[in-house]
């Protein structure tokens, strides 16, 4: 009934397993179900994308994986304890770019004097050279998610949760930083699991999208997406696949209107 | 896949970015002197300028005409000169800030665990928080009597009152400053890992820095006046003369010029306090933060 986070050194075959979950919240009408039986492996290296309207409680199932919340029902490990990347930059607006990253080195105990080291090393794969001493203000949107994403790459997790992490950017700025993300995921190794509403970005970034019906949210639907890495938004296959979830995320909604 | 051709190679897409940024990044630079000069320094100049202008004209013009009610611009100086000349000038001036700065930072070594316990602490805040809140409202010049019969015409009665005054004021900043603090800075500490004290002294106390420098600086006003306001009702040989002594022995002597310098002396050390240590604190970690806006 708890998130467990794995030790690291057990191997595992997966870097999150979510085994029946269910969650629910007392609302106004009594217990309201948000989850309902949710089972999902994400497997190590993975690029998964969650997609649903609102209400399907995806945000939800993001913050159990992340442990911040306990599930009602069901149970769910992760390989180590995951990093989150959330719709805002969640950056600490009283340290630096650079202090910010190594914040999160210093908690995971890493020692004084590599710490300099390392975050200029992320700054750098995040393409943020020379960032390190400006403050959160002085940046652009953009940059403020890369810097979070430098920040949550700092924690060394082997699963990296993101919470539609590019939702509130201009669309140069997101196609922008999907190709980073897709670099930046090839070359690490991480495992992602990407919450998003955008049916092209799941498709644009993942290995494998998994639609969640709303109210409550249930698995509705998997696609893997067979279409070669680097891609591009405006790609006719991304476009084609994207058309087909759609079709069926809208039939998901449409639900809703009819009693 | 027709678009090959037209596919951004992973370095295109890092010079796009390196344009996006340059785009978006604001410099944000310091107004030149002559522009901070006339639009921060000159307007107060001016407002001390037309109260010292109409001052003297209702002496001049003899509206009022009786000095020991209001003495001249050119007394209250003559005294302000006196007391320089003499050498007492600082001496009074000492008597009461080091007092007060004392005063201050005893409420501030008490006053920042006691905020920290009733923020983070449902039981303790359920306890006394109304209390601690209620307390500000209460004039500080009430603790004067019981603090001078527990402790007697001491020193220590002087800091008892500041104490009483400033340590709610202290302990409330931190406490507002705490419940302001954004949960997602929260959320985000702990996926982080700063849990329990590490997440005290990591994430909540900076997140709450904004607020606790407010309390401080009211902390500030509420020592200084608790302190003058005991330093006017208590005389003793063993407790100097500072400032507030200085008000209360003119008003025996029935020196209007005199008493006009201990008020004008109290209130100027209260401002320079502020602007000396506190609204510089309070805008460096504005700044710092990009929450000062230029206006």
């Amino acid at each position: 009934m708890a998130t467990t986070f794995a030790k690291a050194a057990v191997s595992v075959e997966y870097a999150a397993r979510i085994e029946h979950v269910s969650k629910s919240f007392a609302g106004p009408g009594g217990q309201q179900l948000v989850l309902d039986d949710i089972s999902l492996d994400v497997a190590p290296g993975e690029f998964v994308t969650l997609l649903g309207a609102s209400g399907c409680g995806k945000s939800t199932l993001l913050n159990l994986v992340a442990g911040l919340d306990r599930p009602t029902a069901g149970s769910i490990a992760t390989d180590g304890r995951p990093a989150l990347m959330f719709q805002e930059h969640a950056l600490f607006p009283w340290l630096t770019a650079g202090k910010n990253i190594e914040l999160a080195l210093k908690l995971r105990g890493v020692a004084k004097s590599e710490r300099r080291g390392k975050t200029e090393e992320l700054l750098e794969l995040v393409r943020l050279k020379g960032a390190y001493g400006k403050r959160v203000h002085e940046l652009s949107g953009g940059m403020r998610q890369r810097v979070a994403l430098a920040r949550a790459l700092a924690q060394e997790s082997k699963l990296l949760l993101m919470d539609e992490p590019f939702a509130a950017l201009d669309a140069i700025t997101r196609d922008v930083l999907h190709d980073e993300l897709t670099r930046i995921w090839a070359e690490t190794g991480l495992s992602v699991l990407f919450v998003t509403h955008n049916v092209r970005e799941a498709v644009r970034l993942a290995q494998r999208v998994v639609l969640l019906s709303s109210r409550p949210g249930r698995v509705a639907r998997e696609w893997t997406v067979d279409i070669a890495q680097p891609r591009r938004i405006e790609d006719a296959p991304v476009a084609e696949l994207s058309l087909e979830i759609t079709e069926v995320l809208r039939g998901e909604i449409r639900r809703h209107g009819q009693h | 896949m027709a678009s090959t051709e037209t596919r951004t190679t992973t370095e295109e897409a890092g010079s796009v970015e390196a344009g996006l940024d340059a785009l978006e990044s604001s410099v944000a630079g310091r107004p030149p002197l002559r522009q901070t000069l006339r639009e921060k320094v000159l307007p107060p100049v001016v407002a001390i300028a037309v109260v010292v202008v109409i001052w003297q004209g209702l002496i001049t013009l003899k509206i009022v005409d009786d000095p020991s009610k209001l003495p001249s611009p050119g007394a209250v100086w003559a005294e302000v000169r006196d007391a320089w000349l003499k050498g007492t000038l600082l001496g009074y001036i000492w008597t009461s800030v080091s007092r007060g700065l004392f005063g201050f930072a005893l409420a501030l070594l008490i006053g920042t665990p006691l905020g920290l316990l009733v923020a983070r602490v449902k039981f303790v805040r359920a306890a006394i928080g109304p209390t601690l809140s209620g307390l500000q409202s209460l004039p500080s010049v009430a603790w004067v009597p019981p603090a001078v019969i527990w402790l007697g015409l001491q020193p220590s009665m002087m800091y008892a009152v500041i104490l009483l005054g400033a340590v709610p004021s202290i302990a409330n900043g931190l406490v507002s400053g705490v419940d302001q603090v954004p949960p997602l800075f929260l959320r985000a500490g702990r996926t982080l890992g700063a849990t329990g004290l590490r997440g005290t002294w990591h994430i909540v106390m900076p997140a709450a820095l904004p607020g606790y420098v407010a309390g401080l600086k009211q902390g500030w006003a509420f020592s200084w006046r608790s302190l003058m306001a005991a330093e006017i009702i208590v005389q003793a040989p063993d407790l100097g003369v500072g400032l507030g002594q200085l008000l209360e022995v003119a008003r025996t002597n029935s020196s209007m010029a005199q008493v006009f310098l201990a008020i004008l002396l109290i209130l100027f050390v209260g401002i320079a306090i502020d602007l000396l240590i506190f609204s510089p604190l309070e805008r460096w970690v504005l700044r710092s933060r990009g929450l000062l806006v230029k206006g």
